[in-house]
């Protein structure tokens, strides 16, 4: 934790979220990273060896949680006009979008 | 410092109580569809200047309030919010209603479906009068991150009404609405009530379906009430709370009479008062504020107990870690193929999901989906989120040890009173600060109210928070409502 964050780290991370920044954006990216990857890393100080990590609380016991999933079953789902209607484009049947692959 | 001046431009006024409201309409004394329209006069008045209502759902409005109308004048049984006019944040779907979450990413975007907390506020026979402005996605503390512009502070023009759920907060304190919806993730209910002066309620997690909610940050999102005082809260809160099969995170739990509960009397409770959240950086005003809160609790019969949550201070990395990785994955489902924003003339599938998100989402967002990106990538993942995962189970479980010994947990909400418009936006980190007295209940699920606890010289408002073990929200709003009795 807490190595310096580069402009390639960006540009990677970048390509990762399908984000396209401009350098201006990328630089100033890069520097509040930086100073939110400096505060985060006080996170160290804390020794968790063998902390079991937590995601979600209805893992903690006395929390209230749900610990079963309910049965499968089959639920009617949206019309397909219906969610059709919303999308940029579509043939009515499946939503269309640009080329996938060269050529 | 931010609170030494107050603008005099105040648009604060308080909603009638639902108790008058609901026994008006029932006795026909009053319309509900002229309540109605007397709150859509309201907001076309104030809304220009607090900039609250991204868009209004007249027409299923006046419908609903013809329908409680009617069934008032028969006098069928009505529900528990017959004719209440409220608001909804904008990051709830309503069928048909434009939902952006305050982003252009979602431009042009009519959800084909109600989200379940907005099902049951209408089936309870609540007015939906519109969605509201919010920070992007939720993603703040101050709603400058709306792509809608910033709400105003009703009680002070030049001030944020806090974030994410800013709108909300406005809505109650200017009578836009008698009770309103929002989420909170890290703080985006409490906050902004606090800086607003009204009441808010974060449910424990899975208390209230997050079915039709735009999701941030699954494990911490909720969704909760504001109102203009507790017992009306408590009443929202009975109504959406609930299991939901459409959330499989829903807790099972029978829901109480929470508006019932919030009237038990505080004597003999135990109430914790945990030091690390009276340190360094809460404003002065404020820590005097939230004194006076604690001494008329005592007055009230309360045990004060001096605590320690020394996990405090790391609440708000590990929230930053958790959150951004959460959001980094939830957001990549806007890709301008489905719903929303698409970016003309992209050559290739790749080129339009990266322009679509790089047009759509505003800076605040693409930051967290950096972060969060960053933290769950390949020999990163351990050091950041898993760290973070691991310091969030500390943390909830030193609040498990903690209410093992108190009833009721009371802090400042937010460290200072509302700032100004601008004074935060150029340093993100100071505005993650806003938060550092949230996040810890988020991170541990627990329930809170934020009751109003005084003001500054200048008027500004001040907001306790009070926190209560998983599921105990009766306690939570029983000392809130002592807090609030102490205050007239």
């Amino acid at each position: 934790m807490s190595a310096k964050v580069t402009v390639k780290d960006v540009e990677r991370v970048a390509e990762l979220a399908n984000l396209e920044l401009t350098p201006a954006e990328s630089e100033g990216m890069l520097q509040d990273l930086n100073a939110i990857l400096d505060y985060v890393a006080q996170l160290n100080e804390l020794d968790t060896q063998g902390v079991e990590p937590l995601a979600q609380v209805s893992e903690l016991k006395g929390a209230g949680g749900v610990s079963e999933l309910r049965p499968d079953e089959r639920n009617p789902s949206l019309d397909r006009a219906v969610v059709m209607a919303e999308a940029p484009e579509t043939d009515q049947a499946f939503f269309k979008v640009p080329k996938v692959i060269e050529r | 410092m931010s609170s030494e001046t107050r603008n005099s431009e105040s648009y604060v006024e308080k909603p009638k109580t639902l108790a008058e409201l609901r026994e008006g309409i029932a006795s026909g004394a009053l319309k509900a569809a002229d309540l109605a329209a007397s709150y859509y006069e309201r907001i076309e008045k104030v809304n220009p200047r607090l900039n609250v209502y991204l868009s209004l759902t007249k027409e299923r409005a006046l419908e609903q309030a013809a329908h409680v109308d009617e069934a008032a004048a028969k006098g069928n049984p009505l529900g528990p919010l017959a004719g209440i006019p409220v608001g909804i944040k904008d990051v709830l779907v309503v069928k048909g209603a434009p939902a952006t979450a305050g982003s252009r990413i979602l431009e042009g975007y009519h959800p084909p479906y109600d989200a379940t907390s907005v099902t049951k506020l209408e089936a309870a026979g609540a007015v939906l009068l519109g969605k509201i402005n919010c920070d992007e996605f939720a993603m703040g503390s101050s709603n400058e991150n709306s792509a809608y512009g910033p709400v105003r502070n009703p009680v002070d023009t030049e001030r944020v009404p806090g974030g994410s759920s800013g709108g909300s907060a406005a809505a109650v304190a200017a009578n836009m609405a008698v009770a309103t919806l929002g989420t909170d993730t890290g703080g985006s209910i409490r906050q902004p009530a606090s800086f607003c002066g009204v009441v808010g309620v974060l449910p424990t997690y899975g208390r209230v379906s997050r079915y039709g909610l735009i999701a941030f940050a699954s494990s911490l999102d909720r969704v909760g009430p504001f109102a203009a005082n507790v017992r009306d809260a408590a009443t929202l809160l009975g109504v959406i709370a609930g299991h939901d099969p459409k959330d499989a995170t829903s807790s099972l739990a029978p829901v109480p009479d929470y508006a019932l509960e919030s009237g038990r009397p505080v004597e003999g409770l135990r109430i914790g008062v945990p030091a690390e959240y009276f340190g360094e950086g809460l404003e002065p005003e404020v820590r005097v504020a939230i004194e006076k809160g604690i001494e008329d609790l005592k007055a009230a019969g309360c045990t004060v107990k001096p605590i320690s949550l020394p996990h405090t201070r790391y609440a708000i990395p590990t929230y930053y870690l958790v959150a951004t990785a959460e959001a980094s994955a939830n957001l990549a489902r806007f890709d301008g193929v489905r719903y929303g924003y698409r970016s003309k003339d992209s050559a290739t599938l790749a080129d339009m999901y990266r322009h679509s998100r790089d047009e759509g989402f505003g800076a605040e967002v693409k930051r967290r989906i950096l972060l969060g990106t960053y933290a769950l990538s390949a020999g990163y993942y351990d050091a950041y989120y898993l760290k973070a995962q691991q310091v969030r189970r500390l943390l909830a479980e030193e609040f498990l040890r903690a209410f093992a010994e108190v009833d009721a947990i009371v802090t400042p909400t937010a460290p200072t009173t509302a700032f100004k418009l601008g004074e935060k936006t150029g340093d993100p980190l100071s505005m993650y600060l806003a938060d550092i007295y949230t996040v810890t209940a988020s991170l541990a699920g627990i329930c809170g109210v934020t009751v109003p606890c005084g003001t500054t010289k200048v008027g500004l408002p001040v907001g306790m928070q009070v926190l209560a073990a998983h599921l105990n929200e009766s306690t939570a709003f029983r000392v809130a409502r002592a807090v609030e009795a102490a205050q007239k």
